[in-house]
């Protein structure tokens, strides 16, 4: 079947298969960004933004998205890049495979939630797994991030 | 020091935050032909028959291989050191399926699609027979799991296959049984750990391909590309000169890719149709067909007086390897060589081991390797001897305690020249505030918070076994390249290292560029397991730099024209009082005519395994209605000699402590009676998640290890061994109730309290 989308702002037309999953379409387009850590919709990696909102790519069909926007993190990369550093700057980058599901979710949170406390951000991201840095190097650096544009900055 | 023991960034940070291709997956061809495994449904079976030939006739498929297309050459899959410990008990496809999903045929096709439709066409025959899912019915069973004439060990290991044992062994230092008569107080109980999935995020994934010279390339998520090399040679009986493995970046080991679980399935398909081939692990065969932490067992006796002076501890540990012996003789003595030597004081030791063969998921390498059971034993019943005792648990251990100087007899005689453990107890007893809130408080009518502690050790490397070299170039700029085998993972080796060669050579990191594995291009290296890398490679980093260092002065007095030994270096310049010689400079002139391009070699083993410290503290809530716990504060306080980058050496303890948090009170693989795993995905196997770790505190008391670069010692292991004591200690001071069977789940608590 034909789809028409938007990926990244990019127009696409693509041929696919009826049953063919929304990450496996991103990567075969070569949106490598975008990793499968689990086939149960449990880790997080996948996260991409369709039309505003965080999505599971593993759990939605490439079909369901004709005429949508779709967002990946190689479409943010000036927002990746000073997430990235915070959370290098805490050494918490460590194996990265989960880092841009990840990024996806923290700049939605960014968007949907004011001033959220550490109860608020570790619920909003429980869905976020990270198997190497206990956590909380991501919560130090997500803390930064969230002040960032503050007083003026 | 400029560089070494400051919190730099990792070099790769910047390309894995920001999501960039760079690991297997993302740099595979798409040509690939994707190659998926047919597995058994059966814990114990023989194959009577395979029908393929409905199957090969689906459109797309290239090859179906059974037991009867592969090498009958036996193999480890354990990536470990000549003369390999593991027993030689795997084929890629064997006659016989021993757990439920040992590979039974392999398929490969131009898509997934059509792999995955004639993977339901292959019919085949088996002749079920009786499994043992019990360990502690493995010895003497009527069912012998393997029973092959070509199953061959290297070395003694103890090994008694006819009767499932693996492995076995043992040693005592002074008389355990003539102390325990001295005893006033003796603890004799029995432990229990369960087997758990390493869960790194990146499931097992390798892709291969014929290089123009018509060797065989694997590109593989591994921490050993060095053992791959060799295992896929012996495992497709060809020379290892027609094979090169390339190490992309990792997403995340923890010991899961010390063993080559997925790299000779496309191996063999290039090899059969000359095509490229890969293989991507879901997350069911990544918990299902991988391996796991061993399942272990162990009857620990403490003998006292009754000031609390331990006199004799004796462990037995039976260590359950699965289906397959990889890593099996090996994880086991750590469960008694890297916990009783905490309680060095005492006049006797005993430790005694069985590995037994079962069928079910073969055991392997897991952060901690035998070391994180053992401490789970040993502390609690150190806890448990305390409570006997009527004493303080930090009183108790810091009367036995190991100390720097003494030689440590059930450390096979190692001199211990490093030890801040005793100020990790007094730092970490400060943070939790101990004295006000132990044994524990009550804060509503449901409601009680206690806190717990535990210490642990591991070690640093394999005593003269592990053997890591370097290579260090300078080039025309005046710039180093810095040639490593040691596999970064995620941990930051890549980094550390060049912190180190940047601190040999009073250089700024920017000036040190360091290459990944490639075995064809990189120096030998064991690999990164072990909690090898930091000490064993970055010794060999710095003897290779230090002779480079000679090498450049050598060059800089002929072209001075000066002696030699007159000459300084100081990173920027070589010089003397009337002279002097930019490194830019030098290296320009080594590059042209006559020159001479340098570089310098280093190659370290050690004759020692310093062991690391930590002290861990936890508080936590427990409701006593339900025996829910929560964690409220977790504290670790680590002896890591020098940590060479404080930042990541921070991260790598929140980590460990998080996977420990995870392995104490969730994580067991468990099995159905016929033999299927339960918990094969994340659904049902919980790591934890940013909700369940509590707040993690961290802080180090530096020591000076005197044959580790700059004083350091390792810590990627240790940080995952006090959790799971630490938390039954809490769970025990407040509600009186000993937890010895993992994982500590409120059910268990409940049950033992009403029973109280």
């Amino acid at each position: 079947m034909q789809i028409k989308c938007y990926i990244n702002g990019r127009l696409f037309n693509e041929d696919i298969e009826p049953d063919m999953l929304l990450i496996d379409f991103l990567r075969n387009l070569g949106f490598t960004s975008v990793k499968r850590g689990c086939d149960t919709a449990n880790c997080g990696l996948c996260t991409v933004v369709v039309n505003e909102k965080a999505v599971l790519s593993c759990s939605v069909l490439a079909a369901s998205i004709n005429e949508k926007h779709i967002t990946t993190l190689e479409g943010l990369e000036d927002e990746a890049k000073i997430i990235g550093e915070l959370i290098a700057n805490e050494g918490a980058d460590q194996c990265g495979f989960c880092s841009p599901g990840f990024l996806m979710n923290v700049i939605t949170m960014k968007k949907e939630l004011e001033n959220p406390t550490d109860e608020e951000i570790k619920h909003y991201l429980s869905g976020n797994l990270c198997r190497c840095t206990g956590y909380m190097g991501q919560l130090r650096a997500i803390k930064k991030y969230l002040e960032l544009g503050k007083d003026g900055e | 020091m400029k560089v070494v023991n400051k919190g730099i960034n990792k070099l790769d940070s910047m390309s894995l935050v920001t999501g960039k291709p760079v690991y297997t997956d993302d740099i595979a061809p798409k040509n690939c032909l994707t190659v998926k495994i047919l597995r058994s449904p059966h814990a114990y079976a023989k194959i009577l028959n395979i029908k393929t030939e409905t199957a090969i006739k689906v459109s797309g498929i290239e090859c179906i291989l059974t037991y009867k297309d592969v090498p009958q050459t036996r193999f480890t899959n354990a990536g470990q050191s000549y003369p390999e410990p593991s027993p030689y008990d795997r084929l890629i496809l064997d006659e016989y399926v021993r757990y439920v999903g040992d590979p039974v045929a392999i398929v490969a096709g131009i898509d997934e699609k059509s792999v995955q439709k004639a993977l339901k066409m292959i019919k085949v025959e088996y002749e079920v027979l009786k499994p043992i899912l019990d360990m502690e019915e493995a010895i003497d069973n009527n069912t012998v799991i393997h029973t092959e004439d070509d199953y061959t060990v290297n070395f003694d290991i103890g090994n008694d296959v006819k009767r499932n044992i693996c492995c076995s062994g043992g040693f005592e230092s002074g008389n355990v049984d003539e102390e325990f008569e001295k005893c006033d107080v003796i603890v004799d109980e029995v432990y229990h750990t369960k087997a758990n999935n390493q869960a790194m995020m990146e499931t097992f994934r390798t892709y291969t391909h014929f290089d123009y010279n018509g060797r065989l390339n694997v590109i593989s998520s591994t921490q050993i590309p060095f053992h791959v090399r060799r295992i896929v040679a012996t495992a497709l009986d060809i020379p290892k000169s027609q094979v090169r493995v390339i190490k992309p970046r990792i997403g995340g080991g923890f010991g899961a890719k010390q063993t080559a679980v997925s790299e000779v399935f496309p191996a063999i398909v290039t090899m059969k149709t000359g095509k490229p081939a890969k293989i991507i692990f879901d997350r069911y065969e990544t918990f299902s067909a991988g391996t796991s932490r061993h399942e272990m067992k162990m009857k620990v006796k403490i003998g006292a007086d009754k000031e609390g002076n331990i006199k004799a501890i004796s462990m037995y540990t039976l260590s359950n390897t699965g289906a397959y012996g990889e890593h099996g003789p090996t994880t086991v003595g750590l469960s008694g060589h890297k916990t009783m030597p905490l309680y060095n004081k005492a006049n006797a030791f005993k430790f005694n081991f069985d590995v037994v063969y079962t069928n079910t998921m073969a055991a392997g390498a897991f952060r901690g390797y035998g070391a994180t059971q053992g401490i789970f034993a040993l502390e609690s019943a150190i806890n448990e001897l305390a409570a006997k005792l009527d004493m303080d648990p930090i009183v108790l251990k810091q009367k036995n305690l190991l100390e720097e100087g003494e030689v440590l007899t059930a450390y096979h005689d190692e001199h211990l020249q490093s030890c801040t453990l005793n100020n990790c107890i007094n730092r970490g007893k400060e943070l939790i505030k101990w004295d006000e809130k132990y044994p524990y408080r009550r804060i509503s009518d449901s409601k009680v918070r206690s806190v717990g502690m535990a210490i642990a050790m591991q070690g640093s490397g394999i005593a003269g076994i592990d053997i890591a070299s370097v290579q260090i170039k300078l080039n025309d700029d005046g710039f180093y390249t810095l040639l490593i085998g040691a596999t970064d993972m995620g941990t930051g080796c890549d980094t550390i290292l060049a912190q180190m060669a940047a601190e040999c050579l009073e250089c700024d990191m920017d000036k040190i560029v360091v290459n990944g594995v490639d075995t064809d291009q990189s120096p030998y290296d064991t690999g990164s397991y072990a909690s090898s890398t930091t000490y064993v490679t970055g010794m060999a980093v710095v003897k290779a730099c230090e002779k480079l260092k000679e090498q450049m002065l050598e060059e800089a007095s002929k072209i001075m024209k000066v002696e030699k030994d007159t000459l300084e270096f100081d990173g920027k310049i070589i010089y003397n009082k009337d002279n002097s010689i930019t490194i830019d400079r030098l290296a320009q002139e080594l590059v042209v005519g006559d020159g001479n391009c340098l570089m310098a070699s280093g190659s370290h083993s050690s004759p020692y395994s310093p062991p690391p410290f930590m002290a861990g503290f936890v508080e936590i809530e427990l409701d006593i209605e339900t025996g829910n716990i929560d964690i409220i504060d977790y504290i670790g306080v680590v002896d890591c000699g020098t940590p060479i980058n404080p930042k990541l050496a921070k991260i790598q303890v929140e980590g460990g402590i998080a996977q420990g948090i995870g392995m104490a009170m969730y994580e067991d693989i468990t099995y159905n009676t016929s033999g299927k795993m339960k918990n094969n995905s994340f659904m049902q196997y919980k790591i934890p998640s940013r909700l369940d770790v509590g707040n993690i505190i961290v802080e180090f008391e530096t020591s000076y290890e005197p044959t580790g670069p700059f004083g350091a010692k390792s810590i990627g292991e240790l940080v995952i061994n006090t959790p799971s004591p630490t938390i039954a200690n809490a769970v025990f001071n407040a509600t009186g109730v000993n937890i010895r069977n993992l994982p500590i789940t409120s059910e268990k608590i409940l049950m033992e309290m009403m029973k109280k």
